[in-house]
């Protein structure tokens, strides 16, 4: 029989609680921490293998290259004071944002099956946090999609906006709207739990996010059923924003400050039911 | 004795009307390495899921130190590591990244985070390895560095679920010998599930042997063995005896394909 003797007792343990000087403060601080080191991880795998930012390029391209040609040459959707290529190049962005962004579940299922889901969740981490640091590497992915779609767009000789605060812009909505649609992919994951279920519903619901929204056309050329179906549509404000923002004279419907009241309303209410789901995904 | 690291009582969960686990009850001293036995099903895995707050009971209580699993679950995630059966350790990052990402999560400081990182390479022989890819390493490599990553912050308890899975007998022997070096050196309470039997002769000072979701047996191996009657007896026929006629079950077609998909990844 093996003897329990007592050893060397350690030089430091694991402390239960952390030392708080200012409660809730270093509750926040910690929080913001927790989550860039989430979003760092992700970010530095993407590092390792940049392939997956061009490979995802392709499709972008063909709508622009295809889609888009073609269509300017039809005229038949009004777009106002833009050509339709112009019309539809923040559309793309906001589309290949989405395709990216929701399919961002399949991840959280393939780290499931793995076990790194368990272990992220058996440290002290905030839930909330693994859930916005998560959302936050979607939107730096999709920062690699806003840079190939000007490249695009410039080539195309659409009439971009070079203003520095509207890039900056572009940025912030381009990022917020990846995160939003990165944690609806997440809660998704989260109910069906398996790739192959999580794979039809992705389909399923990529075609009425994109189709029922302005980014290829105007809502107001819509039935009338679908115009509701489009308003209650994040992206049609993501589009909205990017349009009068990337556009030389693009011009928004519903003004920056409702678009971006909108996704931040989305996306804080995405990660507040992704964190209480995220932690099932264990079980 | 001083008060016990790990304390359940009546520890109970239940998914629909099936009961995974019963009404389990256990005391676990400081610097223990206790192992729970038992068939693929009878509730190992389940015990360890409540016992790192992933899973909430449905009846019973547990306390780790003294915090409660349920009501203090963010004070015991900072007091235990947990390592689980699957492979947790990223392979698209490296060896060295996985440590830093989670000495960041477990708020170690910057300044002694990187001192932590290169002790815990070092200790588990994987220094000369720190800068590879986790994909590019061997299945035996993996298991410790993910041992390394659950013991980065001096867990009082780390919990263990089937750590040598699907290694060869060689991996399996180094695993054991920086388990056992874990708790010499640190004092760490080690509680770790196994079906392998000389694995829990080897390694643990006690048992549990579980058997549909409840405590068959509990003991040292040397009082299991005596408790079916003494001479030429091994953990195997005491196994047996206390579990033996589920063995011909052997899990779900789901559990064997997670485990054979699992032990095909970390070989």
């Amino acid at each position: 029989m093996k003897q329990l003797e007592q050893d060397v007792r350690p030089t430091v343990w694991a402390e239960p609680t952390q030392q708080n000087p200012f409660g809730f403060l270093s509750e926040i601080i910690s929080f913001v921490s927790k989550t860039l080191v989430i979003a760092e991880l992700e970010i530095r795998k993407l590092r390792h293998d940049p392939t997956e930012l061009l490979t995802r390029a392709v499709q972008p391209a063909l709508w622009l290259l295809i889609f888009g040609e073609v269509f300017t040459r039809i005229r038949a959707i009004p777009t106002g004071s833009v050509s339709y290529i112009e019309f539809m190049t923040p559309g793309i962005l906001a589309q290949s944002v989405l395709f990216v962004s929701i399919f961002y579940g399949i991840a959280i299922i393939w780290e499931r099956d793995l076990g790194i889901v368990h272990k992220f969740l058996a440290t002290p981490t905030p839930r909330a946090a693994l859930v916005l640091g998560k959302a936050l590497s979607a939107g730096v992915r999709s920062l690699a999609q806003a840079i190939i779609i000007y490249v695009l767009a410039v080539l195309l000789a659409v009439r971009m906006n070079w203003n520095p605060l509207a890039l900056l812009g572009v940025i912030v909505i381009a990022v917020l709207g990846a995160a939003c649609f990165a944690t609806f992919s997440l809660i998704i994951a989260c109910l069906v739990k398996t790739r192959e279920r999580f794979m039809g519903i992705g389909q399923v619901m990529t075609m009425p996010l994109f189709f029922a929204s302005n980014a290829i056309y105007p809502i107001s050329i819509m039935p009338r059923w679908l115009q509701i179906v489009s308003r209650v549509n994040p992206l049609t404000y993501e589009v909205d924003a990017l349009r009068g923002l990337m556009l030389a004279n693009g011009q928004m419907t519903y003004g920056f400050s409702v678009d971006l009241l909108v996704l931040i309303v989305a996306t804080t209410i995405l990660v507040i039911i992704g964190s209480i789901l995220y932690p099932r995904v264990a079980v | 004795m001083a008060s016990p690291i790990l304390e359940t009582h009546a520890l109970t969960r239940r998914y629909g009307s099936l009961t995974a686990v019963d009404s389990f009850t256990l005391s676990v001293a400081e610097g223990e390495i206790f192992g729970l036995l038992g068939p693929n099903g009878a509730g190992k895995t389940t015990t360890l899921k409540m016992l790192t707050t992933l899973l909430p009971p449905t009846s019973g209580e547990a306390k780790i130190a003294g915090r409660d699993i349920v009501h203090q679950a963010r004070e015991v995630r900072r007091l235990i590591g947990y390592v689980p059966q699957m492979l947790s350790a990223d392979g698209t990052l490296s060896g060295y990244e996985n440590l830093d990402i989670f000495g960041k999560l477990y708020d170690i400081p910057r300044a002694e985070r990187g001192k932590r990182v290169s002790d815990a390479l070092e200790f588990m022989g994987l220094a000369d390895s720190a800068n590879k890819l986790v994909r590019d390493y061997s299945g035996g490599m993996i298991r410790r560095l993910e041992v390394a990553q659950s013991f980065l912050h001096h867990p009082r308890v780390l919990f263990l679920d089937e750590p040598t899975t699907g290694l060869d007998p060689t991996a399996r022997r180094v695993v054991w010998e920086h388990v056992q070096r874990l708790r010499q050196d640190f004092g760490t309470t080690i509680i770790l599930t196994t079906h392998l039997m000389e694995e829990a002769d080897h390694l643990c000072h006690r048992l549990a042997i579980m058997h549909l979701g409840k405590v068959a047996a509990i003991g040292t191996p040397a009082e299991l063995k005596a408790s079916i009657g003494g001479n030429g007896v091994t953990l195997d026929d005491v196994f047996i005896h206390y579990a033996g006629d589920t063995l011909e079950s052997g899990g779900t077609y789901r559990e064997t394909v997670r485990t054979r998909r699992t032990a095909h990844r970390v070989g």
